[in-house]
């Protein structure tokens, strides 16, 4: 089954939480919904479900409207952020629940939740109740129920949040395996770009109730259309520096200047914004052409693997993200490094002028 | 554009529909209907108009019970209140004591009000009645059927007895739904024991209390069994309050165009109280 | 500020514990430092807020000790202890503004009001919540309540410790980064005892200088980021760090060293002869993800492996090899070309750890 949204808006109160979404999910696709909080992904996810209906707009399953059909007579399954099982119930009734209402055979009923569990690893906790059991084992029966009754649209809403970071790694990852032979729509929302590069699989960019981009989660990420999609998907946060190109010459907030090199002197002369990721500066130059700035360490935040460095000069702060660890004190004096080919550029509306290359030179 | 495609949900509705018509709505038109005419016998009526409204704001002894039921629904609030706020924080929060405190707190609630009129009758009796003898012995001239102001200290005790557990019910639920991190937050902030009602308590229990007061305001607003049952309003018409009033009018004397205003003004009077309290109290904290 | 030390600490939620099993906390020594950002690190049920909240007096140990500067204070109250304490959901209070929340904890002690007022005014200024100071708190998104409530903590000068009970838990990503960064600067201003209790490596690494990592009511290892991340010195610390965790797999001795799946890893002799005295069968090797070397070609010492499976994580690839039987996890930078199919793997030896019943054996040690 695909799901077609056409046009949708949904305004509560005045407020518009959705303006004019327009989006296709494939038959067994996997997407990721990125946005921050109050983007609009769980309004959303509500009009895909059936539990609110559009403004305006449709919604369209395999060609067929389906905008004012109630959720009941949808074939959705839902999981939340909370952790929502029957309290009363044991593990095995949770699970069979959503059989039971659709009335199958006892039999039929026992051979799925057994092998939904079995998928879930939770099979040794049939028996208990749901507030025996921790938040892990609680979140991976929401999700048994979700997924025993062979939904044609499964809607994730943050739902590994509440975890511990490391049983969101595991979870994840059985996520995407449990997905990869189904032939349902799941659709996950997240507040994380790490999360949505992790998963993998079809993301869509939300901003103030706009789809602003989708496409597949490594290429979105590399080429971003506009400033707000390369800071939606960036943790740490993407570099961003006013500046100016002009016939022979860069300008970075009209304090750093370089001559004009190769790659930008395409671009016609004007203001722009430039953005480069905090993994892609260095403490070395790589190549000959690296722009080297002259900043002051703030703070180094050390985290094991890793080092984020934060610079600044008198006009724009920068962030590092070094691997290994580099203890620096601060106010030491420190060169910073930008590969030329690793650096974006805006427009002065923050539309996406110019991307990276996918790749160093070298390899290409 | 929009289809709605579930129209039978409107039909789970219907029944409160009818229910709130045929219990509300028809009783109430009928009333409306009684407080514009003068009926002579069931065949013979007459439109009136205003007249009748007129003659019931005119009327010396809607004043009098007016200003009695007034003085009497504040005085209920202003030590109901408090106290059950009081008995709320003073109960037990776990453990096989807080479930003995709150069956005794809900055994008054489960008598009917006649017969707390009556126990309160014979308790305050000072021949038979254990407070009345008690309080005579020890020298107190105690008699509420001959004494306005005993009277009317019984009364409202009898009130205060019998509802300040459901104040103190709805306080101790409002607390039990505060998080223990907002205390130990206090504690770490060492914050006094006022502090902790004054910044914590209270305004989470804002909600419970616009309840309380709503609800114990209408009801002792309402009040007739038991001041009719103690003393019959008396002595003299000490605590005969509205709805007595409105029945001797309704019942006794049969006037019921005047009886009929009487009653909408009476409806009106407490929607507008309660209206004031609800908004003054929800409105306090958004106009600073 | 104070050192704060825990004795042969102990605790038990039930009233007669018979089983270790029964035990939140088991046998702790520890020293926290003066001046210290330290964290505690773990999953959840590891006991780790049970143990911030026996230091901060909320909860009264079942057995040791609890000493603040030599002091013991387990029968003292937080307020006697004098510390301060940020909730893993936002506590404020409602009916009051930012201004009246920052300053309530020094109004509570009698704080004269023109160093009170000094002090609020230049906490709300580290916390960037002068804009709001006049508004009531109860309107303040979700961030902007957490950071009233680490205020709370911030504007006594006195205090002995400030302990974070998962702080950042309902912050969005994009500003934890920013309120970790505060929290660290904050330590760097201020010079206080800060303990911060998270499930989460990276908030934990970032802002402590010393990691205690617990795992089953006790602290398995205690040392910094780089510490943990080079050298766990147990196999959980080994797997809860990083991301993803070490490579773990289980061997057995043989000649010159050890054998898994028919692939042997040569040793040094000293680590052979230390292996071959002891009793336990129970050996594993770790190697970090980090550290796993991946050829296209084949090199000396180099095994052959498949490659299953490329994780592309926009900054990284993490690439799931196949070696023997074992699956094996290596962590690749972006620009890093990467092999298909057939690849070759090595382990420098400088990064392999040994384990033994779940401990790291360390070679210089023996």
């Amino acid at each position: 089954m695909s799901l077609t949204l056409e046009n949708v808006s949904r305004v509560v109160d005045g407020v518009p939480h959705l303006s004019d979404v327009n989006i296709t999910f494939e038959p067994g696709s996997f997407n990721v919904l990125l946005g921050r909080t109050l983007a609009g992904k769980t309004s959303l996810m509500r009009l895909m479900a059936g539990l609110d209906r559009p403004t305006a707009g449709r919604l369209l399953m395999d060609g067929e409207d389906v905008t004012g059909k109630p959720v009941q007579r949808r074939n959705v399954s839902m999981v939340y952020q909370q952790f929502i099982n029957f309290p009363g119930m044991t593990v095995r009734e949770n699970i069979a629940s959503p059989l039971r209402i659709a009335r199958m055979k006892d039999a039929e009923i026992g051979r799925r939740v057994a092998e939904t569990a079995a998928m879930l690893r939770i099979e040794p906790l049939l028996d208990r109740y749901p507030l025996e059991l921790s938040g892990g084992q609680q979140q991976r029966t929401a999700m048994a129920r979700a997924l025993v009754k062979d939904a044609s649209l499964i809607l994730f809403d943050e739902p590994l949040v509440n975890l511990d970071y490391k049983l969101r790694e595991e979870l994840r990852v059985e996520l995407r395996e449990l997905f990869r032979e189904r032939n349902a729509i799941a659709v996950y929302a997240s507040t994380e770009p790490n999360e949505a590069l992790a998963l993998g699989g079809a993301t869509t960019l939300l901003h103030e109730g706009r789809i602003i981009q989708s496409g597949p989660g490594n290429h979105v990420y590399r080429q971003p259309v506009n400033i707000h999609a390369a800071e939606l998907f960036s943790e740490p946060p993407i570099n961003l520096i006013n500046g100016r190109l002009t016939e022979n010459e860069i300008n970075f907030d009209d304090y750093a200047f370089y001559s004009m090199i190769p790659e930008l002197a395409s671009l016609p002369p004007g203001n722009y914004s430039f953005g480069v990721r905090p993994s892609h500066l260095g403490l070395v130059p790589r190549d000959d052409d690296d722009l080297e700035f002259a900043m002051q360490v703030e703070l180094a935040e050390i985290s094991g693997s890793e080092t984020f460095l934060h610079v600044r000069n008198e006009h724009f702060n920068l962030v590092l993200q070094l691997s290994g660890v580099h203890a620096y004190r601060t106010d030491t004096p420190i060169k910073v490094y930008l590969p030329i080919h690793k650096l974006f550029v805006f427009s002065v509306d923050g539309d996406m002028v110019q991307a990276p290359a996918m790749l160093n030179r070298e390899q290409v | 554009m929009i289809k709605t495609e579930n129209n039978k949900a409107w039909f789970l509705v219907l029944p409160v529909f009818l229910l709130v018509a045929f219990s509300a709505v028809i009783p109430l038109m009928t009333v409306v209907n009684y407080s514009v005419q003068d009926i002579l016998d069931p065949n013979t009526a007459f439109f009136v108009g205003a007249e009748w409204y007129r003659e019931v704001l005119r009327d010396p002894r809607l004043h009098d019970s007016l200003l009695r039921q007034f003085i009497y629904s504040f005085s209920v609030l202003a030590i109901e209140i408090p106290l059950g706020i009081g008995v709320a924080l003073m109960m037990p929060t776990k453990g096989r004591m807080a479930s003995l405190c709150l069956i005794l707190l809900a055994i008054p609630l489960l008598i009917p009000w006649n017969v707390v009129g009556t126990i309160w009758q014979i308790f305050g009796r000072a021949d038979i009645g254990l407070m009345g003898w008690a309080l005579n012995s020890l020298g107190v001239d105690y008699n509420y059927a001959a004494n306005p102001g005993d009277a009317w200290a019984t009364v409202l005790l009898m009130d205060v007895w019998h509802w300040t557990s459901l104040v103190a019910l709805l306080c101790y639920s409002g607390l039990r739904a505060i998080p223990e991190a907002f205390y130990q937050a206090a504690e770490i902030d060492r914050a006094s024991r006022w502090a902790v009602f004054r910044y914590i308590q209270l305004p989470r229990l804002k909600s419970v209390l616009v309840i309380a007061v709503l609800l114990r305001f209408m009801d002792s607003f309402m009040i007739y069994t038991e001041p009719f049952v103690l003393t019959g309003g008396g002595p003299g018409s000490s605590t005969t309050f509205l709805s007595q009033t409105l029945v001797t009018m309704a019942i006794g004397q049969f006037d019921i165009g005047p009886a009929a205003a009487f009653s909408l003004i009476y409806f009106l009077i407490v929607l507008l109280v309660s209206w004031l309290f609800f908004t003054t109290i929800t409105h306090m904290d958004k106009s600073k | 500020m104070a050192e704060i030390q825990l004795s042969s600490l102990a605790h038990s939620y039930h009233v007669k514990p018979s089983a270790s099993g029964d035990y939140a906390i088991r046998h702790m020594n520890h020293v926290w430092h003066k001046g210290g950002a330290y964290a505690l690190l773990g999953p959840s049920g590891c006991g780790k807020s049970t143990l911030l909240n026996i230091i901060s007096g909320l909860l009264q140990p079942s057995q040791g000790d609890v000493l603040f500067d030599g002091v013991r204070v387990n029968e003292m109250t937080p307020r006697e202890r004098n510390i301060a304490q940020v909730f893993q959901f936002p506590v404020v209070y409602d009916s009051m503004t930012v201004y009246d929340n920052l300053a309530f904890p020094l109004r509570n002690a009698g704080t004269p009001k023109a160093k009170l007022q000094a002090k609020v005014l230049e906490v709300a200024e580290i916390l960037e919540l002068q804009n709001v100071l006049y508004n009531k708190a109860r309107n303040l998104t979700a961030d902007e309540k957490q950071k009233v409530s680490m205020g709370r903590g911030l504007v006594r000068d006195d205090v002995s410790a400030i302990l974070f009970d998962e702080p950042l838990t309902v912050i969005d990503p994009h500003l934890k980064w920013k309120l970790r960064r505060k929290l660290k600067q904050i330590h760097e201003q201020f010079n206080l005892t800060m303990i911060y209790v998270t499930h989460d490596q990276l908030e934990a690494s970032t802002f402590a200088d010393k990691i205690a990592v617990m795992y089953g009511g006790q602290i398995v290892q205690f040392g910094t980021p780089r510490e943990l991340f080079e050298a766990p010195n147990h196999t959980f610390v080994g797997y809860f760090i990083g991301s993803p965790g070490m490579n773990l797999v289980s061997v057995s001795r043989c000649a010159g060293g050890v054998t898994f799946d028919g692939i042997d890893l040569p040793l040094s002799d000293r680590l052979n002869q230390y292996l071959a005295s002891l009793q336990t069968e129970n050996i594993k090797i770790g190697i970090r993800p980090e550290f796993v070397q991946l050829a296209g070609s084949e090199m000396d010492d180099a095994l052959p492996c498949d490659v299953q499976h490329i994780e592309d994580l926009g900054t990284y690839k993490i690439v799931t090899l196949k070696l023997g039987e074992q699956i094996f996890k290596a962590r690749l930078d972006e620009d890093h070309a990467v092999p298909q199919g057939r690849a070759w793997v090595s382990f420098p030896r400088q990064w392999l750890m040994i384990y033994v019943d779940e401990f790291l054996v360390e070679e210089q040690a023996l």
